[in-house]
This record gives structure tokens, sequence and C-alpha cells, in this order.
């Protein structure tokens, strides 16, 4: 509905964002395919030489990568769990009237403005340490061995840690999504005769589907590139019992200094997210039209 | 000045042609009001003519110069909204003021052309206040200050009432049309609603599926609907229609006859039982259920007391039957 | 209409929301207060810790050893310089899109945001070998490009849905008054955005603050912003709680205040305007 003067300004105003963002998405995914089909190596600069697919069968072969597999769908698969379960308890307890509702809605959504290295490195040196970390304290408080979280249980520990930065925000999101559910939906649904298993069973939880579909998704797809919290804690170790996928690839590409298998890991890594992705796509348009 | 004249303009949406081919003068001065039901492509016409809208083919002349692909704001028109969209950040002086500054005028002109507007429309007390302070009505009388100040060769009304409960919107129809005996500026004025329309229009533009239907007097379209459409929208109550075998005697597709134009009598020839009786006083409107013919609606005196289940006869007023075609047309 | 809730009722659940709410607190409020203590007395069981002596040793150290000044400094500008560019790029975009919308507008935006999902490792290789080559590890000015880009897609999407709620009537009035483009964007549109174009720029520099793959990638130490000066801590400095404990506030106590204050638009911004 508007005039073709409108209409081109409109194409004008829109340009920059489009060009920049498409050359952002298209010229390092093509260097990286590229990349991905060489013999290239930065010890060894000028020696590139075509691959074929030598570097993908080489980068799924090893033994490292099905290990990543496994512990990216860990990780992502764990955290969701905690954060959704935990969310919907947290925002159905948070959703009651008592007092001080501010302070505590402050408190719970702190965690999710901490950075990454910051919330990773405190919780490995201040609360898993086995010698100093308040765990240990507790455990010998109570006259038991203190634990080495990081050494022995360093996938959960990773997903305790990553966890927790994103309970916030799903327990933000279901809580607003809560708050709009109908009050008069409840008390009519109380005339009715339902108790309240009924009513979180037939009207809370449909009311939030949407909403914890939301946050599965948009986590799944920060969740798939968690790195910081691994570098900082554990350096995908030991062996590999915590690498994931974008780990792998940086340790590929940037430590070993491999290019090309680094880049052939990259490309496996866009197409599982996609996979993802599109999910993610279909569901977010779907609400655009409601 | 502000006569405007469109000659074979439509409007293409894609592949749905809202607009067919067009041809309406407005003369200058003249209160025209554009109406149909929703869809029919009224609204969508009144932005063609204030430029928000490109026409697909045809021409739009203002004052005899062509405007077609003129900008909004090189009309020389000024619209008032169904919202009023009123800058909701700007006081009403600035927002009477606007298309001032726009316009580049001086401090004390934006001055002087809001405060006399405002004092027209009853506004002087509330120009330091924003529209959210504003009843309804003020917000109307804002929008309509905006448009006055420009003195622009005519006005557009996007149906400007309808946002108004029913009681405000009698005075604001009255307001509007002493404005225009006050300006005698055209004004072009879209409503779906008919009392509006016949209450305030020189001349009725009546709208469906983006053809022009009829246009005329609102007494003129009362009296000689060309069709069974107009005769149908004009009026209220509804213009009650007859088909089969009672249209047939006439020698016509379908029989039209107003409920003012039918009286309860002795002997009437169509008989009846009221199924709802409303009182309104003035008024009663009785629906009646005549056998072989269906529901009739009939308007008789507010002291008529008749009520459900009770036996009526009706009879048409002499030379008030409406005879239409099989294709819904007249016939004279 | 509220119902009167029983007292005992409503002293359970506040004891049980301050509980929980201080049990996902705690973390950050330690850190806090092992800011304030000696090396010494921050290895300390808990207990130990709360009794012993307060003091600002840490935060001077901290000061002194590692130029936190820099990295602050690096942060803010990572941050706010690309928001703004962000926002300079995408307030015309939205604007178009929000109100002069086309038949591909829904697609367009859709792509946009699908830029959002590449992992960020698939082109990494590309990424730090363009750096280097155009000699912009570690530079400030390559990193603002690098989150401009990151979060364009959100600045777009958050100004679209808020540009949405502005009704397109208002836009035409102005046009109809004589308003021009720029008079129209800039008297009428921008004025009546300032809330959600300000949220807009809160959460962003909020994401950008955080983000803690690309400013570990291509930085090292002169552009480096607090991301980068806290994982330096990882070992073996990170042994030393006070120091460790006092960088962490001074890294996160900005971001947190912010943080607070657009808890709203945050459920907005991060998915997309499909929960308000």
């Amino acid at each position: 509905m508007a005039t073709e003067h409108s209409r081109t300004a409109a194409r004008l105003m829109v340009s920059p964002a489009v060009i920049l963002l498409f050359l952002w998405m298209i010229v390092p995914l093509a260097m990286t395919v590229y990349f991905s089909f060489l013999r290239y190596n930065l010890l060894n600069p000028g020696m590139e030489s075509w691959a074929g697919f030598s570097n993908y069968t080489y980068f799924l072969k090893q033994a490292a990568f099905w290990d990543a597999l496994w512990n990216t769908l860990t990780l992502v698969v764990g955290v969701l769990i905690i954060t959704v379960v935990g969310g919907i308890a947290l925002a159905l307890l948070l959703d009651q009237p008592f007092f001080g509702q501010g302070i505590v809605r402050v408190m719970v959504i702190a965690p999710f403005f901490v950075m990454p290295t910051v919330s990773a490195l405190v919780w490995k040196n201040m609360f898993m340490n086995p010698v100093n970390g308040m765990f240990a304290h507790i455990a010998k408080f109570f006259g038991l061995q203190p634990f080495d979280f990081l050494s022995h249980a360093p996938l959960a520990s990773i997903i305790v840690i990553v966890a927790w930065s994103w309970l916030p925000f799903a327990t933000l999101i279901l809580l607003t999504a809560l708050q709009s559910l109908d009050r008069e939906q409840m008390e009519a649904a109380e005339m009715d005769g339902a108790n309240w298993i009924n009513r979180f069973i037939y009207l809370t939880l449909p009311h939030l589907t949407r909403s914890i579909t939301v946050v599965i998704l948009i986590q799944t797809i920060f969740l798939l590139s968690v790195f910081a919290e691994i570098l900082v804690t554990t350096n995908g170790g030991p062996g590999t019992a915590s690498t994931n996928l974008p780990y792998l690839v940086y340790a590929q590409s940037l430590l070993n200094f491999d290019v090309g298998g680094g880049s052939a890991g990259g490309i496996i890594a866009v197409i599982l997210a996609n996979i993802v992705a599109i999910f993610l796509m279909r569901m977010i348009g779907k609400n655009l039209e409601a | 000045m502000g006569q405007i004249t469109l000659s074979s303009v439509t409007k293409v949406f894609g592949d749905v042609t809202v607009i067919p081919p067009l041809d309406l003068t407005i003369n200058d001065g003249e209160f025209v009001v554009f109406v149909g039901p929703s869809g029919c492509g009224k609204s969508t016409l009144l932005r063609l003519i204030a430029g928000l809208e490109d026409t697909s083919s045809g021409k739009i002349l203002i004052d005899g110069q062509d405007a077609t692909d003129a900008a909004p704001a090189k009309r020389g028109l000024a619209m008032v909204f169904q919202s009023y969209a009123l800058y909701p950040h700007m006081s009403v002086r600035k927002n009477i003021a606007f298309p001032l500054k726009m316009a580049g005028a001086s401090v004390e002109e934006q001055n002087r052309k809001v405060e006399n507007a405002a004092r027209i429309l009853n506004l002087s007390s509330y120009l330091e206040r924003r529209p959210g302070q504003l009843s309804g009505g003020q917000r109307q009388r804002v929008a309509i200050g905006r448009a006055i100040v420009r003195e622009p060769a005519a006005f557009l009304f996007d149906e400007p009432l309808s946002n108004l409960d029913a009681a405000l919107r009698v005075t604001m129809r009255q307001e509007i049309s002493e404005l225009h005996q006050n300006l005698k500026t055209t004004m072009i004025y879209v409503t779906h609603d008919q009392v509006e329309a016949m209450t305030m229009a020189d001349k009725i533009v009546v709208l469906n599926a983006g053809r022009i239907e009829q246009v005329g007097s609102p007494l003129e379209l009362y009296r000689n609907p060309q069709n069974l459409f107009v005769a149908g929208f004009i009026g209220s109550p509804k213009m009650n229609f007859i088909t089969g075998a009672e249209a047939a005697k006439h020698d016509c597709a379908t029989l039209g006859v107003r409920p003012e134009h039918l009286d309860v009598v002795e002997g009437g020839p169509w008989q009846g039982v009221v199924g709802i009786a409303e009182h309104l006083g003035s008024d009663t409107f009785l629906r009646v259920h005549v056998e072989g013919i269906g529901d009739l609606t009939v308007r008789v005196s507010g002291e008529m007391g008749l009520h459900h289940g009770d036996r009526v006869s009706l009879a048409p007023q002499a030379g008030k039957l409406y005879r239409f075609d099989a294709n819904g047309k007249a016939i004279a | 209409m509220s119902r009167k809730v029983s007292a005992t009722r409503k002293g359970i659940v506040t004891a049980a929301a301050w509980a929980v709410g201080f049990l996902i607190f705690f973390p950050i409020l330690w850190i806090i207060i092992l800011g304030f203590k000696s090396e010494g007395d921050a290895i300390k069981a808990p207990l130990a810790v709360l009794t012993s002596a307060w003091t600002l040793d840490s935060y001077h150290e901290v000061q002194e050893r590692s130029n936190y000044a820099l990295h602050f400094w690096n942060s803010v500008i990572l941050s706010v310089g690309s928001t703004l560019v962000a926002l300079a790029i995408a307030i015309p975009a939205a604007w178009a899109m929000a109100f002069v919308p086309g038949k591909r507008t829904k697609d367009l935006l859709m792509w946009m945001l699908s830029t959002k999902m590449m992992p960020a490792v698939g082109v990494l290789v590309p990424m730090y070998l363009m750096f280097r080559d155009f000699g912009l590890l570690d530079s400030r000015i390559g990193l603002v490009g690098v989150l401009t880009m990151i979060n364009l897609p959100i600045v777009i999407w958050m100004l679209y849905t808020y540009f949405k709620e502005i009704p397109g009537e208002i836009l035409e009035a102005a046009r109809m008054d004589g308003a021009g483009l720029k008079a129209e964007i800039l008297y009428i549109l921008t004025p009546m955005a300032v809330p959600g174009i300000a949220s807009t720029l809160l959460l962003n520099i909020i994401l950008a603050w955080n983000e803690a793959f690309w400013t570990l990638q291509l930085t090292t130490s002169q552009a480096a912003p607090l991301t980068q000066f806290i994982a330096s801590y990882s070992s073996p400095e990170g042994l030393f709680y006070a120091k460790l404990s006092a960088a962490s506030t001074m890294a996160i106590a900005p971001i947190l205040i912010l943080g607070w204050f657009s808890q709203k638009q945050l459920v907005r911004g991060l998915t997309f305007g499909a929960v308000k």
C-alpha cells in the first residue's frame, strides 16, 4: 500500500543492510567451502594443493569428531532440559503474589548478563575447584572427600555452568508468557471444577507451548556454538571428554594450523546448524503470521 | 478553488482490480460523500485522490492541473484520517502548526493561523495539551484543525467519525456540516454509514466493488435508485424486496417497497402476522410475516400499539413501488 | 478481579521465591564479596570468608597489573560502536520494511534472521585469515565490524517490531502535511520510536559486551575487551580468587546494571518479537 515513489525510497533504504548481510554471509562461507577442499596448513604456507574430499573423510573418521558430536548433543539437550523444566517451575513460582517480587526477579535474571568467560571462571575456581572451591569446603564440612568436578565430570560441569547462564532467559520468557494468560479463563476453569493440576495441564501448559518452543529453538542456536566456557575451563579435556564441535574446529584450525581440516569441520557444523535452523525459521515464521 | 476530476482512473493490486475504469467530477465547493459497504474501494479511491496510492492508469486533475503523479504534499489537499493520526509526541499547537512548519511559514504566521483554527474549533484552551490527554471528539477537532490551517483546495475525510460513540457522532456530523457552510471548500467524505451520507452530502457517490453505482443528491438517490444495490443501501430501515409471484404480478423480477411506504389498513392486499415490534417511541418498526411473500419491515407511528402475534393487513402507498428487472436495474 | 491470597500462602511463596532467587544469584554475590577480601582470606571456608576483614587491595592490584582501564574502554568502544553502526544501517531498513512492505518483505526478514543461524565456527578460518591478511587482528575497527554484522539482524528485527506498532496513518498524515522523507523520519518516526530505539540500543550493547567467540579469537591485547581480559585469568592467575573476583566484578557490573533496566525488552529482542 504505497506509491511508486515511496517504494523506490524503500528499496534504497533497505539495500545497505541487505548488501552488507549478503556479503557477510556469502564471502567467508564460500572461502570456507574452498579451503575445505584444499590441503592447507598454516605452518607450510604456499604449499596448498587440491585435496578433494579427503579433509571431510579425515574429519569425519577421527574418533574426536564422533566424541565432539556426542558432546555437542549432550550439552544442548542437557542444558535444554534443565532450563526448560527449571524455567517453568521458576516462572510458576514467580508468577504468584509475594513480597519483594521486583528484587527477586532482578536476582533471578542476573546470571544472563554475566559474560561467558566470567561465569566459566567463577564456577571453575570459586565453586568447582577441588581444593578451595565452595563445593570442596562444603564436602569437607560434612566430612566427605572433595570431588574434582572438571576432571571427573567435565561435560556435566560445563552443562551446569551453561544452564546457570541460560536459566534466567527461559524463566523470563516463560514468566512473560504466563503473565499474558487470561485470568478469566483460569476462573472459568475453576468454576468448571478443574483443580490446579488440571488447570496446569489443560490451560497453562498449552498456553506456554509457543513460548517453550521459542525458548528451545533460540537456546539451541546459541548452545550449538558454546565455546568460551569450554576454552577457559577444560580446554576440551581431559582427552576429548568435553570437546564440542566448535571447539574441535577451533583446535584443528588454529591450534593444529590445519586450515583444510578445520574448514571441513566448519562446513559440517554449518550443515548441522542449518537442520536446526530450518525448524526455527518455520516456527518464527508462523508466529509472524499469527 | 477545488475542482477534482477523475478520468478512467483504475487501481490494480497484484491481479486484483480494486477500481475498474472510473470517471467522476467533483465541483468546487461541493460536499461529496463516497458511500458503500466495506471493501467497495471507497477508501482506496480517496487515497488515490490524496496521492497516498498510485493510480494504475487514468488521470486525476485538480483544478485542471494534472496531479496524477504529484506527491501528496504537492496536491494542496488536506486529509482527516479515521484514527485522526495525530502526532502523539507533539502538543495540540504543534500538531496543528506542523503543515505550516513544513511549508516554511514564519512563527508569527503559524501562531496566528493555529489560534484562528483553534477558535473556530473550540480548542483554544487545549493548545498546550498532548493528544493523549484529549477526548475522542477533541482529537477529531485537532485533526480537522490541522487540515484547516493548510487552506487546502479540498478536504478529504476517511471515515472520521467511526471511532466516536453514537451521541458524539451526531454532534461532530453537524459540526463538519457547519464547517462546510462557513468555509465553502470542497469536501470529500468517505463513510460506510448511509445516514452520514444522507445528512451531510450535497452529492452522494454510491460505490460497490470499485464501480460507481449511482451519483446524485441524497433525495434523488432516495427517490429514484437506479438499481437494487442503491435501493437497498440508501434508506433506513432497508427497503423490502419481494420476488416471485408477487413481483411477476407487477411485471418485474424484484419489487421494492420502503418500510415507510407501507400502511397498516383494513382490507389491504397483503395479510400477515406481526413477528417483532420495536417500539422506539417516535416510530414503531414491525417485522410482519406475510403469507406467500415473506417478512416485510413496516414503519408505523410510535403510538401504534401492535404486538407479537397480531394479525394486520398492509397496503403500499400509491406510486411508491419500485420495480427492478432480472439484472437489478430499475424499470422506469 | 484479584482475590485475597491467604497470608500463609503468601508467606510460603515469599520464602520459596527468595530462597531460589538467592541461590541463583549467589555466585554473583560471592564474587562481589570475595573481591573485597585479601587473597589469604578468599580461599578460606565460606563462613571464615564472611567474618574476615574487608579490603580494597585486590581492586588496586587489578588496576595496576593488568590495565583494566584499557580493556574496559575497549569493551565500551566495541559494544557501543558496533551498536551505533548497526542502528544507522538498521533504522532506514526497518522503516522501509515496516511502512512500505512488499511481497518479499517477510522473506527478506526471515533471510536476515537466517544469517544469525550460521555457526561462527563455520567461518572461523576465513575470518581469521582475512583479519590476518588485512592486518586487522587485535584491532578495534575490525571487531566493531564483526560485532555490527553479528547483531545487525537482531537490531533490524527489534526496530521492525517497534516500528510496526506505529500506525502508518500518522506517517501518511505527515506526508499529506507536506513532510518529505527526511522530515517524516526525523520529526515523526524517530521521536515516536524513541523508546523502541533506546531499548534496541540497550539490548545490543549487552549482547556485544558479552560476545565471547570473535572477541576471543580475533584479539589478544591491544583491542581486547573484558571477555578476553577475564579469559587471561584462566590460569594460573585464576587461583588468586580475590583478584579474579575483583576483575570479574568490574567486568560484569556495568552490564548488569544496564541489563536490569532492559528486562522487558530482553524478552522481545531475543525472541525476535515472538514473545512480548
